[in-house]
């Protein structure tokens, strides 16, 4: 039995997968990882299926303990992350898996520039509900029964793989400041002519109102054709809807998001980006470009392309147990990870 | 009338039949949700996630790895022909339990006298009326129903609430709704029916689908708290207070 014991959950932490398909006309949002790149590399990295579930963690403060046995876990994402083994502290590097033993704690420290960060265990357990383990609160679906993870939780998973552990020697190049791209409608005729070309002219801001279900932008307001032009007659929405109610200030609804409403939608963020915007955290700015359909999916095949290369670039831990290559490109992206750290080292 | 293409990014489109809530138009959103339904296994529509249905639209979300917007919507033409003038699905009847007024209905006195009625005929009047259930949608198994009596038709609240809580009866504008949930909410609460819609372990989790019709019993206080136990105790099936099953048309 391997099992580990959830200390502190941080701000929120969650199970979530690829989320729910085929309940939307039930109402029940799709939920799942609010960036499936994310989840994909770290279960990779753990050698789970790319779809399997993972603790998704808002910022930082999850705590967790090493029960009995043994398991495997990576991050992915800005994370800080520390691990403690017999009272000696060490920085647990993201991009990796690392094995931890009983009685190994692992304390994430922050999600540094984004909102979340992506933990995947080894053949974590968790029971599905209609067809997913998503964590959707406010019906109790999935997750620990059918809420965010929370201090006292006890999780099992599987004996870690007999394989090495495992890296991505060049963690994905996130361009935080990449304008965001929307196709327009399906109600952008709601809206004055100058609407859409100040929403991709402009600079939003994320509010401080910013959860799972979505985000409100703070910015220039977006005005209506008329007063009667301020709602419709409901119809679905879809994670990356950008609804604007009677105050012109625009909402994007993300993976928990209602599956109906009653706010026209000006614009839709495009399956690629909606991951880049959905980690931007309250403050950061955004901005939008518009681009038509057939492009959003061709965007969206050569972003599969890119997360299949990364996926396939995926490789075992130097056996001596420095992983120069893996230290070259830290050091690219974030110019201050030290030679000599032990965090690309194999834990022996 | 050709019905309109509307863009949703690009893992989704909207086929929308017009601009109103009506029975003819619901019957030709549903009647291309079970076409598309049963083209499943046709490759020209592979790809195809799912299909969300509301009052006078239908949302077709495909995979853009697996398929593009211009094959569904060719595939789509032909399947557009016969929703016209299709038949509205006749739906099974349901008489469901609603203790009005007091804590369970904070907002019956502000409707009675925005309506300029006494509460008895505001509860009668709610009550009686035959609604139908027109989509599922906002939270998982709440159902958007209509049409209520013109007598009772209110705007939704200028403040919305921070919390309705589960099993609240409310009405806004032409419709009627239960929240399945506890949620905020800006619709006026009449009472609360303890009857559970929604249930996970079931293939349709929905105790109620689009095509339904529903009318209210209004109960008391304490037979709505015995209901309520006996629900979650598992001692009845909510499927108990279907008085009508489908008919064919």
């Amino acid at each position: 039995m391997n099992l580990f014991e959830i200390k502190s959950a941080g701000a929120l932490s969650s199970i979530q997968d690829a989320g729910r398909r085929g309940y939307r006309r039930f109402g029940v949002p799709s939920a799942g990882a609010l960036s499936t790149p994310l989840m994909r590399i770290a279960n990779r990295l753990v050698g789970n299926d790319e779809h399997a579930p993972v603790i998704e963690c808002f910022g930082g403060g999850l705590h967790l303990v090493v029960r009995e046995g043994s398991i495997r876990v990576a991050l992915t994402g800005d994370a800080t992350a520390q691990f403690s083994r017999e009272g000696t502290k060490t920085p647990l590097a993201p991009w990796r898996s690392t094995t931890l033993v009983a009685g190994d704690e692992l304390r994430l420290q922050g999600s540094g520039r984004d909102r979340a960060v992506t933990l995947a265990v080894a053949g974590l357990d968790c029971p599905r509900q209609m067809g997913s383990a998503a964590t959707y609160a406010r019906a109790g679906l999935g997750g620990q029964h059918g809420r965010p993870l929370a201090a006292g939780d006890s999780l099992r998973a599987a004996e870690p793989p007999g394989t090495p552990e495992q890296v991505l020697r060049k963690p994905p190049a996130i361009d935080r400041g990449a304008s965001i791209r929307l196709v327009a409608g399906p109600q952008a005729d709601f809206f004055d002519e100058s609407a859409l070309a100040r929403l991709s002219a402009s600079e939003y801001r994320i509010s401080s109102e910013a959860d799972r279900m979505g985000m409100r932008l703070e910015g220039p307001p977006l005005a209506h054709r008329d007063a009667a032009s301020r709602e419709i007659i409901s119809d679905a929405t879809v994670p990356g809807s950008i609804q604007v109610p009677g105050n012109g200030l625009p909402i994007v609804l993300l993976a928990d998001g209602q599956t109906a409403g009653g706010y026209p939608k000006i614009a839709t963020v495009i399956s690629v980006d909606l991951p880049l915007l959905a980690l931007r955290r309250p403050g950061d700015p955004v901005r939008f470009s518009l681009v038509s359909v057939a492009e959003a999916e061709s965007l969206a095949r050569s972003e599969e392309a890119r997360i299949r290369a990364l996926l396939a670039a995926i490789v075992p831990l130097a056996e001596d147990g420095i992983d120069l290559e893996a230290l070259y490109a830290g050091n690219l992206i974030g110019g201050m990870i030290d030679a000599l750290s032990p965090e690309y080292r194999t834990l022996t | 009338m050709n019905p309109r293409i509307l863009d949703v990014g690009n893992t989704a489109f909207t086929v929308e039949f017009g601009n109103l809530i009506s029975p003819a138009l619901l019957a030709e959103v549903n009647a291309l949700d079970a076409a598309i339904a049963r083209e499943r296994g046709n490759p020209a529509f592979a790809g195809i996630i799912e299909t969300v249905p509301t009052f006078r639209s239908l949302t077709i979300i495909y995979d853009p790895l697996a398929t593009s917007r211009e094959t569904l919507e060719s595939a789509l033409q032909g399947l557009l022909d016969e929703t016209e003038h299709a038949p509205l699905r006749a739906g099974r009847h349901w008489r469901l339990p609603v203790c009005y007024g007091g804590e369970s209905g904070p907002d019956l006195d502000h409707v009675a006298a925005a309506s300029g009625l006494d509460t008895r005929e505001v509860v009668a009047l709610h009550a009686e009326t035959e609604y139908s259930v027109y989509m599922l949608g906002f939270l998982p198994g709440f159902p958007f129903m209509g049409d209520l009596p013109p007598a009772l038709h209110l705007p939704r609240r200028t403040e919305p609430r921070v919390r309705v809580p589960a099993g609240s009866v409310a009405i806004a504008t032409g419709l009627t709704a239960i929240y399945p949930w506890e949620s905020p909410g800006g619709w006026h609460l009449l009472g609360r029916c303890p009857v559970p819609l929604f249930d996970a372990r079931c293939p349709a989790p929905a105790l109620l689908a689009a095509g339904d019709r529903v009318c209210f019993e209004a109960v008391d206080s304490a037979t709505c708290s015995t209901i309520a136990a006996d629900c979650a105790a598992g001692r009845i099936d909510p499927h108990r207070w279907c008085i009508a099953e489908a008919t064919q048309p």
